[in-house]
Formats: C-alpha cells, sequence, structure tokens
C-alpha cells in the first residue's frame, strides 16, 4: 500500500466512523398470484386491494415493501404445456420461481361453478409440492353473488393447506355487490363488515405474520438437502 | 465420446397412415434397428424396460442376448434397467449372463420407472422407489463381487449363503449407469459407487440438466473417484434430420403433434427451444449437440431417441445412416477437440475395467469351481 493509499483509507476509516450507521429496513417481497381473466378483472382489483392493504401495514411495521403481480391468465398456454410436458418454461418458471422465492403470498381466483377457476387450479397443481411449504397466504375470490362466499373456506382453505401453507385466519370475499358499496365503509344491512374493512383486516394479519418472520430463507443451492449416500443405504 | 439410440419400445399409430404395429412387428423392428445402429457404426444401442401396454420391451436381457449374437461392435445396453420392481438378484444374474454371452459388449443403466400401476404388480410400492433403488443395487454389486452372500434388507427374502452364477465375466462385473430425471439422491447413489451417471433430459430444460449434473459431479469427487470432471456422464437426445431443415420440419410435425408424451401440447417451435429435440438438418443437429458440452462439462455417452410416436422402420433405419454418417463424424471432432487432460474420453470398456482391477489385485475367480464348489466344499450331485 503507497503513503497516498493509507491517507485515503484511514480518511475513509474516520468518515465512516462519524457518520451513525444507516440501517437498513428490512425488506419483504409479496408475490400476487391471480386468476383474473377480464380486463379490467375485478379479481385483479380485488388482488391490489388486498397487496395495498399488506403493503401499508407492512410499511408501517417499518418494511421495504416489494410487491411482484404474477397473472395468471398471460400463462393459460404455458400452463397446460407445462401439465403435458412435466416442466414450466419460459416467464412461467421466472414466475413460479417469483412465487417460491417471495416472504408471502396473496392467492385471489374467481369462482366458476362452486370453486376456485380451473386456470387457478391448474396453476396450483404444476408447482413443485413444496413450494408452498410454511409460505404465508392469504386468499381471495370473487364471484356474482354472497352466496358463493365460503367457497373459500371449503374449497380453497384445503388446498392450500394441503400444501403446508401457512394460511391467514382472514380471507376475503367480494361479490358483485361488494364492489357497488366499496367506497362506503358502512357496514352492510345484515352488519358483515365492509369490503374495505375486511381488506384491511386481512392486510394486516398477513403483514403480521410476514413482519414477523425473518426475510424468506433464499434456496441458493437446490441440493442441499439431498440426503448423503450412506443416511439413505442405512436410514428408513 | 460415444454416440448411440436408446428405445422405449412404444407402440404407436402412425398419424400419417393409421398403421399401427402389433407387438410382434415392433419387436422386430426394434431387432432390426438394432442391428442396422451396429452396421452403421453406432456405439451403443439401449433398450427400455416396460411390463405395460403400449409398451414392448419386458425382457432386456432376451432381446440383448440375441443381438450379442447378431451384432459386432455395438455396445448393448439398457434404458434402463428397473431397479425397483426387478429382483435384484435376477438382476444379478441375467446381466451377468447377458455379460459372458456378449464377451463384456455391453453395460446397463439403473432407473426407477414412474408408472405407479406398475409397482404393485411386482410386489412393491412406487413411494418407496428410492430406498427401493438404494437397497436393491446393493444386493446387485454384492453378489457381483462377493462369492457367497449372506443377506438380509427390508424389500426381499432374505438370503443365506447365496451364491449368483453365471460369476462376471473375468471377475469383474458390467460397468452400471444410474438414470434419473428429477431425483438428486440418484446422482448421489451414481457418485457414491463411481458409477456413471445418465440425464435423460429429452423432456428436460439444459438448465435443470446441467444443475443434476453438476451435482452428481461434485458428489462423484467427494466420495474420492476422481476429480468432477472425471465423472462419467450421459446425455439423452432427440433429433428428425433431413438434408434440408424445412422438410425435416414438415416431415416431423405430424408425429410431433400426435406424441404420446408431450403431442397435443406445446408447439413443435416451443419444443425445440426448450428441450434438445432438434428438428432440422444434420448440421444444426451437429451445432446444437457440439454446444452440450459447454454446458455440462465434456462427457461421455450421447444417446438419441428415434424410433418412436409411430415413426415407420424405413424412416428410422434412414435417421440414423444420417446420423451416423453426417452427424456423429463431426461431433466426434467437437468433442475430441474438447477432451480435457485426464478425462476419460468414452465410458470404461470391459477390457479397460478388467485392466484396472487387475491393476489393484482384485479381479478374482471368474467361475464356481471345477466340479467341487470351493466355497461350500459341496459337489453338485450331493445337493441332489
Amino acid at each position: 500500500m503507497t503513503d497516498r493509499e493509507m491517507t485515503d483509507r484511514a480518511m475513509t476509516d474516520r468518515t465512516a466512523s462519524l457518520v451513525p450507521p444507516v440501517e437498513d429496513r428490512p425488506r419483504r417481497t409479496i408475490a400476487v398470484v391471480h386468476a383474473g381473466l377480464g380486463q379490467p378483472s375485478s379479481t385483479r382489483l380485488l388482488a391490489d386491494r388486498l397487496a395495498d392493504a399488506t403493503v401499508r401495514e407492512l410499511e408501517a411495521l417499518g418494511h421495504e415493501v416489494t410487491v411482484e403481480v404474477v397473472e395468471l391468465r398471460d400463462h393459460g398456454h404455458a400452463i397446460i404445456d407445462a401439465m403435458l410436458t412435466g416442466f414450466p418454461t419460459g416467464a412461467l418458471a421466472d414466475d413460479i420461481e417469483t412465487i417460491t422465492r417471495a416472504d408471502g403470498v396473496i392467492a385471489v381466483t374467481p369462482l366458476f361453478t362452486t370453486t376456485y377457476s380451473g386456470l387457478f387450479k391448474s396453476f396450483v397443481d404444476i408447482l413443485d409440492k413444496e413450494v408452498l411449504t410454511g409460505m404465508p397466504v392469504l386468499l381471495g375470490a370473487t364471484g356474482g353473488t354472497p352466496r358463493h362466499s365460503l367457497a373459500l373456506e371449503y374449497s380453497m382453505r384445503p388446498l392450500f393447506t394441503y400444501l403446508r401453507a401457512d394460511v391467514v385466519t382472514t380471507s376475503v370475499f367480494a361479490a358483485t355487490d361488494d364492489w357497488a358499496q366499496a367506497g362506503d365503509r358502512a357496514r352492510h344491512d345484515d352488519g358483515a363488515s365492509s369490503l374495505p374493512e375486511r381488506i384491511e383486516r386481512a392486510g394486516r394479519s398477513l403483514a403480521a405474520i410476514v413482519s414477523a418472520r425473518g426475510e424468506h430463507a433464499k434456496p441458493d443451492d437446490p441440493f442441499s438437502t439431498t440426503p448423503s449416500f450412506l443416511d439413505m443405504l442405512g436410514g428408513d | 465420446m460415444q454416440f448411440g439410440i436408446f428405445s422405449v419400445s412404444d407402440v404407436t399409430t402412425d398419424p400419417t397412415t393409421g398403421h399401427t404395429p402389433d407387438d410382434t412387428e415392433r419387436v422386430r423392428a426394434m431387432l432390426t434397428i438394432a442391428k442396422h445402429a451396429d452396421e452403421a457404426g453406432l456405439d451403443v444401442f439401449a433398450t427400455g424396460e416396460h411390463h405395460n401396454p403400449p409398451f414392448v420391451a419386458s425382457s432386456p436381457t432376451t432381446m440383448l442376448g440375441y443381438l450379442a449374437g447378431v451384432t459386432k461392435d455395438i455396445t448393448l445396453s439398457t434404458a434402463t434397467t428397473l431397479i425397483t420392481t426387478n429382483d435384484p438378484v435376477r438382476i444379478a444374474e441375467e446381466y451377468a449372463m447377458l455379460q459372458v454371452i456378449s464377451d463384456g459388449r455391453m453395460d446397463l443403466m439403473m432407473g426407477r420407472g414412474n408408472t405407479g400401476p406398475v409397482y404393485p404388480w411386482f410386489g412393491q410400492d412406487i413411494r418407496q422407489g428410492i430406498p427401493l433403488a438404494i437397497e436393491n443395487y446393493a444386493l446387485v454389486r454384492r453378489l457381483w463381487t462377493e462369492d457367497v452372500v449372506d443377506w438380509e434388507g427390508k424389500f426381499r427374502t432374505p438370503l443365506q449363503g447365496f451364491t449368483a452364477t453365471p460369476r462376471p465375466l473375468d471377475g469383474v462385473p458390467p460397468f452400471v449407469w444410474h438414470g434419473s430425471i428429477r431425483s438428486p439422491e440418484i446422482a448421489e447413489q451414481a457418485a457414491y459407487y463411481g458409477d456413471g451417471f445418465l440425464h435423460n433430459n429429452i423432456f428436460w430444460p439444459m438448465s435443470h440438466t446441467k444443475q443434476m449434473v453438476q451435482f452428481y459431479r461434485q458428489r462423484f469427487e467427494h466420495y474420492g473417484h476422481g476429480r468432477a470432471d472425471q465423472a462419467i456422464v450421459g446425455l439423452g437426445g432427440q433429433v428428425f434430420m433431413r438434408k434440408n431443415s424445412q422438410d425435416a420440419i414438415a416431415e416431423f410435425r405430424p408425429y410431433f403433434d400426435n406424441a404420446p408424451v408431450y403431442g397435443h401440447g406445446p408447439t413443435m417451435e416451443d419444443f425445440t427451444r426448450d428441450t434438445p429435440l432438434t428438428v432440422g438438418s444434420p448440421q444444426e443437429v451437429v451445432d446444437r449437440y457440439g454446444s452440450f458440452i459447454d454446458e455440462v462439462g465434456y462427457y461421455q455417452r450421447q444417446m438419441f431417441l428415434m424410433d418412436h410416436a409411430g415413426l415407420p422402420l424405413k424412416t428410422v433405419l434412414e435417421q440414423i445412416d444420417i446420423l451416423a454418417s453426417d452427424v456423429v463424424p463431426e461431433l466426434r471432432k467437437i468433442a475430441d477437440a474438447k477432451l480435457p487432460q485426464d478425462v476419460p474420453a468414452n465410458p470404461p470398456t470391459h477390457a479397460e475395467r478388467v485392466a484396472a482391477a487387475r491393476a489393484k489385485g482384485e479381479a478374482g475367480a471368474t467361475h464356481v469351481g471345477d466340479g467341487g464348489d470351493e466355497y461350500t466344499g459341496t459337489l453338485a450331485e450331493e445337493a441332489l
């Protein structure tokens, strides 16, 4: 090291010690995946609102938040191709990677014929079974009338429980009627809480879970969990 | 580098003519294809093993035993031998027999098989696929390397004082590959034993193949068999060629669109982009396959799927000719130029394995004693 370099180094060290360290705000990434088909789509709208509510709450908790939106409609053909060939490719593979690496997921589907749409389920079907294990997931669904609202509980929640996701207690169903009153925070005539209230409560719940956890461990080596041969030979 | 063809033995209707071969016609076509590959100068012919229609290759060693008698130079192999549902004792016996009959001109590849119903037909459970592969292969190796075996495991009845015959040719067992597409456990198994690892990537993107091969190479080195780049690697492949690229595309498209595995799914253009399938001129095949060494490192065996999806026998034989005359010589040049120092150019031959074993003082008895059994001290007659 030359004298000049040593001087520079000393200056830098001194300067650094004078400036208080800026604590990085812990980062969180929320992946929003939705199966809305229309343009505009009320499913997309609900997904966006749920994301906004989650981000607001996470930011209030001191996080820096990134939101990644995955529109399944864009991957319609690729999802079926992946089902037939056994592997996803291109933009679909990239989006699955995004979901895998997220700290929390918001999953929203329209309800068709009593349950999640076929596109939504087909997407879930091509995921590796462990992708969502332990992942905080907030569920949302849209439908024509409030009579379908329990589909979230009897079909969508078990699907994600089966995949060992950590499903947020509050899920949000939005019927056409809800959107008519969407700006209105007043309770429904029947005493049910309004859509904005439900969205906020759901966003708070997801944010609390995502915040409490450390940043999602990013698997840098996909083979790190492979047991050694001797364990396989001697193990059960 | 070796270049060969492998068959899954599917009986598929030719979508352009509506012709469906019967099982006899299909088996005979496979024999013709193997003989033709030998005459054309390809290095390897491998047959699959399946126990359910629409596949006919249920008995690989019968087929390969016949081929050993009617071919000259080609190495006979499997793709794959079901290590899960076959009795490991029968695998040890049948492939030692094939090794003797072919005078060492064979190797084999272990695979698990992915068809759920096949397992219970043979008294097994697909959920035990990996433990079966681990335990069964460990037994096969003992039966080949130890003359008298006492053994007890989870999946098969115990053995007491059992000797598998015939003993391996020159006392050296056949070279074994392990084939797996998705399971790193099998790459780990291949690495542990210093066996070959073949990634049949015909339906998979190169990014995935690369990860699996790298993992196998690292573990091969970890277990002390040599440097990572000295591990023995094979890849699958799939091509359809005509002199003019457009002719190849037009001729192959109906077979692609109706193929049993990927048909009615992605377009041929998407699939050729995402997998090693190459449909075009021989030069396009050379360009594509010549680049795989850059992805996975120098590898020793490149296999091609040629006789599937209902392609007529005549077309398959033409494809073999194009492969052997216009593609393989060029790929060989590329491979030779890219061969790193101290890396084997080819998988080990029987002669090389015998020499290596002798050098280590390992190659032992070649047969169970003349008359008197040197292990048990009994004569065959005494057992009566």
